[in-house]
């Protein structure tokens, strides 16, 4: 049920980030969505890929700094309060939220968010105990 | 104005004469009570009755900073402990510091000569002294502490940082002599600005600067944003702390080195040799008259050049130069000593670092600054910033406790830091560029 993320460690340094884009897109690599968490030096590069195992092998090769990351995909109703639902699920559980950002694609009707739990494989039961709609990997990746 | 205007103006043949019989007498005793220089001299062949003339002072062994180390942390005392009244110690390289002990006597002399170097300096009985050097086991502090009461004058006992109550001290308490290093008297002149507090206004008048290498230029600039006159001294702890030498305010034209206490020598830090006067070099200071700690021939990796030309002040001891560099990588951070290998034994002790790092050093508002780069390998890397920045934050805490400096932490992309050949290029300080 967990979706592959890759992160990657940029400094905050003119063109970094088009880099990192280029050479994914030389290998062939399709960024599904991503998201970027910065401070005044630095930054993290979180990466959904059709290929995830290839994306960190050529970023690696160019001497980036990289890492697999466990995160999990969930669809939510989009209405509003449909965010808060899970929110809701998640604090009563006592399971942080690490971090999350937007799915590019719409799943059927609903919005996807992709979370990073403290606890992942506790999240995904009080979610699913819950109904709410876990998508696996290979999904996401060819969505 | 002397303090002590016997010793201070004694003829030079005098000088040498003392000198002679005070180095016999110390070789004589650290050979008796210390096994280290038991086994140097008996290495070189020297004992005390072979020194004839100073010119065999060239024939004994040099003593390293390696080998105060290696002695942690009494072992070259030359007196048993119950003797030993006072002890200070610099930062180490793997944690460990450099230690030196006094005896009641040695502290009466160091007590003299930073007595000396004030009145040297232009200061008198009467004069409050707000002294800014670091007070505890760093010697700068207590050091013109007990040189200030030597000579009746009035101290302030401020020790370093504060500096807005530094600078109301100051105001209100009417100190008229200030010490501390010559880039924190600029930055409290500019902090003092910022209040509305001109330093030119202040009853300031003297300005005694060391711990850090300086300019003639820089010189002039405090002269005029603090309206004082301002000299160089110059101190290591291994010696005995501030008032090895002394800028006289008639002059300002070198740093008198206080010779009946100690022998100072220039050598070629190549060789070994000793150079003559007028050419620049390592300095060595042999201490003659130390008790706690006698040092033969110490290497104090600060180059400079010596002249032993009359001085306007009357003073007949040799002057050095300003210190113009060091013969090794140390660099002098606000004050504070720090060695690269410091940093990356510190480095090394936390988790997962690889040891590819640079050191930025550059001057900021008259502060120096200190940014150390690590760079981020897969050991160490988190998609979470929290995790990253407590890292930076652990490292900087850790560098401020162990080796007493302030640093910031830049964590940067692996491979971004050059990798060199030979010696990796580990240190770029900007601050002689300005």
């Amino acid at each position: 049920m967990y979706v592959e993320q890759i992160s990657i460690f940029i400094e905050n340094k003119f063109g970094r980030l088009a880099e990192v884009t280029r050479i994914l897109g030389d290998a062939g690599v399709n960024i599904r969505t991503l998201s970027l968490a910065d401070t005044s030096d630095f930054g993290i590069l979180r990466l959904i890929v059709n290929d995830a195992e290839k994306a960190k092998s050529v970023l690696k090769d160019r001497g980036f700094t990289v890492s697999k990351t466990e995160v999990v995909a969930v669809e939510i109703p989009d209405r509003p309060g449909g965010l808060a639902d899970i929110l809701q699920v998640l604090d009563a559980g006592g399971i942080n939220v690490e971090y999350m950002y937007a799915f590019v694609e719409r799943c059927g009707e609903n919005a996807v968010m992709i979370f990073r739990f403290d606890e992942t494989q506790k999240a995904i039961e009080a979610l699913t105990a819950k109904s709410f709609n876990v998508l696996p990997g290979d999904r996401l990746y060819s969505m | 104005m002397f303090f002590n205007e016997e010793f201070e103006t004694l003829p030079r043949e005098a000088i040498e004469a003392l000198q002679l019989k005070r180095l016999k007498s110390m070789v004589a005793r650290v050979q008796q009570n210390v096994p280290f220089y038991k086994e140097s001299l008996a290495k070189a062949g020297v004992n005390a009755d072979s020194i004839k003339s100073l010119a065999d002072l060239a024939r004994l062994p040099f003593t390293y900073k390696q080998d105060m180390r290696d002695s942690y942390p009494y072992r070259l005392f030359a007196v048993p402990m119950e003797d030993i009244v006072r002890i200070h110690a610099s930062s180490g390289t793997t944690g460990k510091p450099t230690v030196v002990g006094y005896t009641q006597k040695d502290i009466d002399t160091w007590s003299e000569l930073m007595a000396r170097s004030f009145v040297a300096a232009g200061v008198h009985k009467g004069d409050i002294i707000h002294n800014s050097y670091g007070y505890g086991l760093f010697t700068g502090g207590l050091g013109a502490h007990y040189g200030a009461e030597r000579l009746g004058a009035s101290v302030i006992p401020m020790s370093g940082g504060n500096t807005k109550k530094q600078i109301m001290i100051m105001q209100d308490f009417g100190s008229t002599v200030l010490t501390c290093t010559p880039s924190y008297s600029l930055y409290m002149a500019e902090a003092a600005k910022e209040e509305g507090i001109d330093f030119r206004d202040l009853k300031l008048k003297v300005g005694i600067f060391g711990a850090e290498p300086w300019s003639e230029a820089m010189r002039l600039d405090i002269e005029e944003k603090l309206n004082l006159s301002a000299v160089d001294i110059y101190g290591l702890s291994e010696i005995m702390g501030p008032g090895v030498a002394i800028e006289c305010c008639e002059a300002k034209k070198g740093l008198h080195v206080w010779e009946d206490h100690f022998i100072p020598e220039i050598i070629n830090p190549e060789t070994g040799e000793v150079l003559p006067e007028g050419q620049k070099g390592e300095l060595v200071i042999t201490t003659i008259t130390k008790e706690g700690i006698p040092l033969i021939r110490y290497r104090t990796r600060d180059i400079t050049s010596i002249t032993y030309e009359p001085c306007i002040c009357g003073r007949t001891h040799a002057r050095i130069a300003r210190m113009s560099g060091r013969s090794d990588d140390m660099l002098i951070i606000r004050g504070v000593n720090v060695f690269p290998s410091q940093i990356e034994a510190i480095l090394m002790g936390v988790e997962g670092v690889e040891p590819h790092y640079v050191l930025i050093v550059d001057r900021k508002d008259n502060l120096d600054t200190l940014e150390v780069q690590v760079e981020v390998g897969e050991n160490i890397f988190s998609d979470e910033i929290k995790h990253l920045q407590a890292l930076s934050t652990k490292i900087e805490k850790q560098i401020k406790e162990m080796l007493g400096v302030t640093c910031r932490v830049r964590l940067v992309e692996p491979k971004s830091i050059i990798r060199s050949e030979g010696k990796a290029k580990r240190v770029i300080d900007n601050r002689n560029k300005a």
